[in-house]
């Protein structure tokens, strides 16, 4: 059922980060008492931040009016929203019906033994966060996965790992200059 | 005056391919020498299995260029652009010659996907320039009347695309009969099948369609507001339906007294979805819009009657807008001289999985199932054996191959026990697993499940449990009884679509496919050798040269021994993945 999966997902405490709210300011002053803006104002929530900030559905609530009940409840119904936040890279590997007969749960597997992490989790350096999702709409290029907003077809376990390596060689690089 | 014409082909799927740096390369070129010829592009041409698509355009005629990389697109310029010679055998589709991938095209009819891959998405000249606005301009012209127009629709014998096949212009006449100052139009661009993509490339590719599309349906039902609700997964389609609707307004398509038709007022939004397939469900994407959970709700009351923020709604599907212009503009009887006795018109199909010829078609309603697979779709990959075509994604079910000679309409594939669905036609091969099939619909579907009735929330996952511990090989006698059990249990009590047709998939595979129920159960053995739990790779010591290609590829590092030594894989770390076995050249890797 729907909102159980956020809940495994979440792990057991939600954190409580120190994050700028000033920065949803100018989502709150377009949104605010516009009908239907739940879930607008929780998606521009979680593009600013990467997931939702428990002091930011407060702020939200303070401001709005809206009931954290109510923001709470559609939060968790939708596959779309974090609760906590995310690697710096997101790798989401399809697992839509033409991927999985092409394999995709190899390329799934071969990431998690690659990266030590379970889908849904991100790995301990903060650098990746590993998910699924149902069609990227390139099923011709079945299996595909997305890492930010590049796409990746044909993959076979070993290329999917690679593609990852790399972009972690050029991070460590980054930080080693 | 440029008179070549290259365009790239920039939908999703030839993105992921590499077609943005084909793009940006022939703009460098041309750049770099003030090259003579016009750079444009366009979106899904359909032959997605030859991405990335180059076409080049000058006074011969047209020719498609397929599989580019920036190495081809240097050729192309050089010898067909420059030198005025075409290179053939990079060719996929022209009307000058033959090439081998011409039977793709044999057979299709294109009214939906009219302008897909022959515009530019993000100009509304070239749309206009084929046609476009024309249905809308004739309805203000000739003062046509919205029952005109619904009876026009009605005629045509549209049916609404977005699975459940109901009459368009009957679900118009309803929303029209009821009065409210308050009235709105909803365009459903979900497109929840995990596996297809029609809906997403006609976005991508011809935005415009679809909104005149709403704006007719608008004026046909008297409805004041427009909503388009898009996944977000959709990232580019949302972009472009956001410039196409700005050029809309600009045009004077939307806004006040369209058309200079008095009292006609519409502005239409984007809503982007938040990832939720039930939400594809037209009660729940209400709830959504309005800024709750997608929840669906009992009809009646219709949206007709009581939709959206309570007023009465008319809700479509993407491809079913796009229908529209064509047929307003060109009579019902241009589009109902397609199809069979109750199933009119066209319907495109996105054919993915083992097929060669991966892609978006469009073909008349009744083509036969084999002649898509076969004749357009080129057969199966590395010629494999065929096994099923999954219809109708979640809510579908398998078709084996005794049934590929059926037509393809509501009627006929509704009786094999799978349904039309919204488009995906999923191949699968000797290969695939059939109870692994089911276990994969299953898994989405219980996931998906939004909780509210108890059958659907509990009665799909003592379904996927028993599937899952068949394919595990603890498969029991008497599962598949319990599984016919459940799915009756389910299919009765659930309130919505998603709960409904929850089963299909499970009770296809059982009746055309129990044999591999029955393997799994007794024999515990996978006649597709595709479940990991009952599969195991193995290195023949015989035919090993030690190569070391299987331990390079492994992603895991399951194979260990030296260089020119017999190797051997450690079955405690293997994923069962298959990059050793497809990558060995001795063919020393087993698999059973
Ligand atoms: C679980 C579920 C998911 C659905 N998903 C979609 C979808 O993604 N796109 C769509 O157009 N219709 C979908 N539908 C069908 C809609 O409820 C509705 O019938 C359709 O949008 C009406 O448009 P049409 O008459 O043009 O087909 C879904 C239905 C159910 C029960
Ligand atoms: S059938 Fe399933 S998805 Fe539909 S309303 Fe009931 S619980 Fe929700
Ligand atoms: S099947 Fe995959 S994981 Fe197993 S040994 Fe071969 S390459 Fe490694
Ligand atoms: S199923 Fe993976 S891209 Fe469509
Ligand atoms: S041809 Fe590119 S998406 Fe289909």
């Amino acid at each position: 059922m729907r909102v159980q999966r956020l809940l495994t997902k979440s792990g057991s405490s939600i954190p409580t980060d120190e994050v700028d709210l000033s920065l949803i300011e100018p989502l709150i002053n377009k949104y605010k008492g516009k009908k239907g803006n739940l879930i607008p104002l929780l998606q521009g929530v979680q593009a600013i931040y990467g997931y939702i900030p428990r002091s930011a559905f407060e702020r939200l609530s303070d401001e709005t009016g809206l009931k954290l009940s109510d923001m709470y409840g559609v939060a968790t119904f939708y596959a779309q929203f974090r609760l906590s936040p995310v690697g710096k890279h997101i790798i989401k590997v399809c697992h839509g019906t033409a991927c999985h007969v092409q394999g995709a749960d190899s390329i799934s597997m071969a990431l998690k033994e690659a990266l030590k992490v379970n889908d849904g989790e991100t790995t301990p350096d903060k650098l990746f966060t590993l998910e699924t999702v149902a069609c990227l709409g390139c099923c011709s290029l079945a299996p595909v996965m997305m890492i930010d907003e590049e796409t990746y077809g044909k993959l076979t376990g070993s290329s999917a790992v690679k593609i990852v390596k790399e972009i972690k060689i050029k991070e460590t690089q980054v930080k080693g200059d | 005056m440029a008179e070549t014409k290259v365009i790239v082909g920039l939908g999703s799927c030839g993105i992921a391919a590499g077609a943005n740096k084909v793009y940006n390369k022939l703009k460098a070129l041309k750049e770099a020498d003030n090259l003579d010829f016009e750079l444009t592009k366009t979106s899904c041409i359909g032959m997605c299995f030859r991405e990335p698509l180059v076409e080049v355009v000058d006074e011969n005629g047209s020719m498609i260029y397929g599989d580019v990389d920036e190495a081809k697109a240097i050729e192309i310029i050089q010898q067909h652009v420059l030198g005025h010679n075409p290179i053939k055998e990079y060719v996929v589709k022209t009307d000058l010659f033959s090439t081998p991938d011409q039977s793709y095209f044999e057979g299709q009819v294109k009214i939906a996907l009219r302008n897909c891959g022959y515009i530019d998405p993000e100009n509304i000249h070239e749309y206009e320039a084929r046609g476009g606005y024309q249905a809308l301009r004739k309805i203000a012209h000739e003062s046509i009347s919205p029952e005109q127009i619904i009876q026009t629709i009605i005629d045509s014998g549209l049916r609404g695309r977005g699975g459940g096949g109901f009459p368009t212009g009957m679900k118009w006449r309803f929303a029209r009969a009821n009065q409210s100052d308050e009235k709105y139009i909803i365009c459903n661009a979900d497109e929840g099948d995990p596996g297809a993509f029609m809906d997403r490339s006609l976005l991508e590719g011809d935005p415009h369609a679809v909104i005149e599309g709403m704006i007719i349906g608008a004026y046909a039902i008297g409805a004041t507001e427009g909503v388009i609700y898009c996944r977000a997964e959709y990232p580019l389609a949302i972009k472009r339906l956001n410039i196409a609707l700005a050029q809309a307004r600009e045009h004077g398509y939307l806004g006040k007294n369209i058309m200079g038709i008095q009292g006609f007022n519409l502005d239409i939004y984007i809503k982007e979805g938040a990832g939720a397939f039930v939400c594809g469900e037209e009660t729940a994407l209400m709830a959504s819009i309005e800024g709750k959970r997608g929840m669906p709700s009992k009809r009646p009351p219709f949206p007709a009657e009581k939709g959206l923020w309570q007023k009465p709604s008319n809700i479509n599907n993407v491809e079913t807008f796009a229908n529209v212009p064509y047929i307003v503009a060109n009579g019902a009887e241009s589009y109902n001289k397609y199809g069979t006795e109750k199933s009119k018109g066209t319907k495109v199909f996105a054919l993915t999985g083992k097929i060669k010829h991966g892609g978006l078609v469009e073909v008349p309603m009744g083509t036969p199932l084999r002649d898509i697979i076969y004749k357009l779709g080129g057969g199966i990959q590395n010629d494999k054996k065929f096994k099923a075509v999954q219809l109708g994604g979640p809510s579908g079910g398998c078709i084996p191959e005794h049934l590929l000679d059926i037509q393809v309409d509501y009627e006929q594939v509704t009786a094999t026990g799978a349904i039309m669905g919204s488009g995906g036609m999923v191949v699968m091969d000797e290969t695939t697993c059939m109870v692994d099939v089911a276990r994969f619909f299953l898994d989405f579907t219980q996931k998906e499940s939004c909780g509210k009735c108890t059958f659907c929330r509990i009665g799909t996952k003592r379904m996927l449990e028993i599937l899952t511990r068949i394919t595990e090989g603890e498969g029991q006698e008497g599962d598949i009884e319990k599984l016919e059990e459940l799915a009756l249990q389910v299919r009765e009590s659930s309130l919505c679509g998603l709960g409904q047709t929850a089963p299909n998939p499970v009770l296809t595979t059982i009746k055309y496919f129990r044999h591999e129920y029955e393997a799994h159960i007794r024999d515990k053995k996978c006649p597709a050798h595709s479940c990991k739990k009952l599969l195991t790779y193995e290195i023949d010591p015989n035919k090993c040269t030690g190569c070391t290609v299987c331990a390079v590829k492994c992603p895991v590092k399951a194979i260990d021994g030296e260089r020119k030594k017999v190797h051997h894989i450690n079955q405690e770390i293997c994923i069962k993945c298959g990059d050793c076995y497809n990558n060995c050249r001795f063919d020393a890797i087993t698999k059973s």
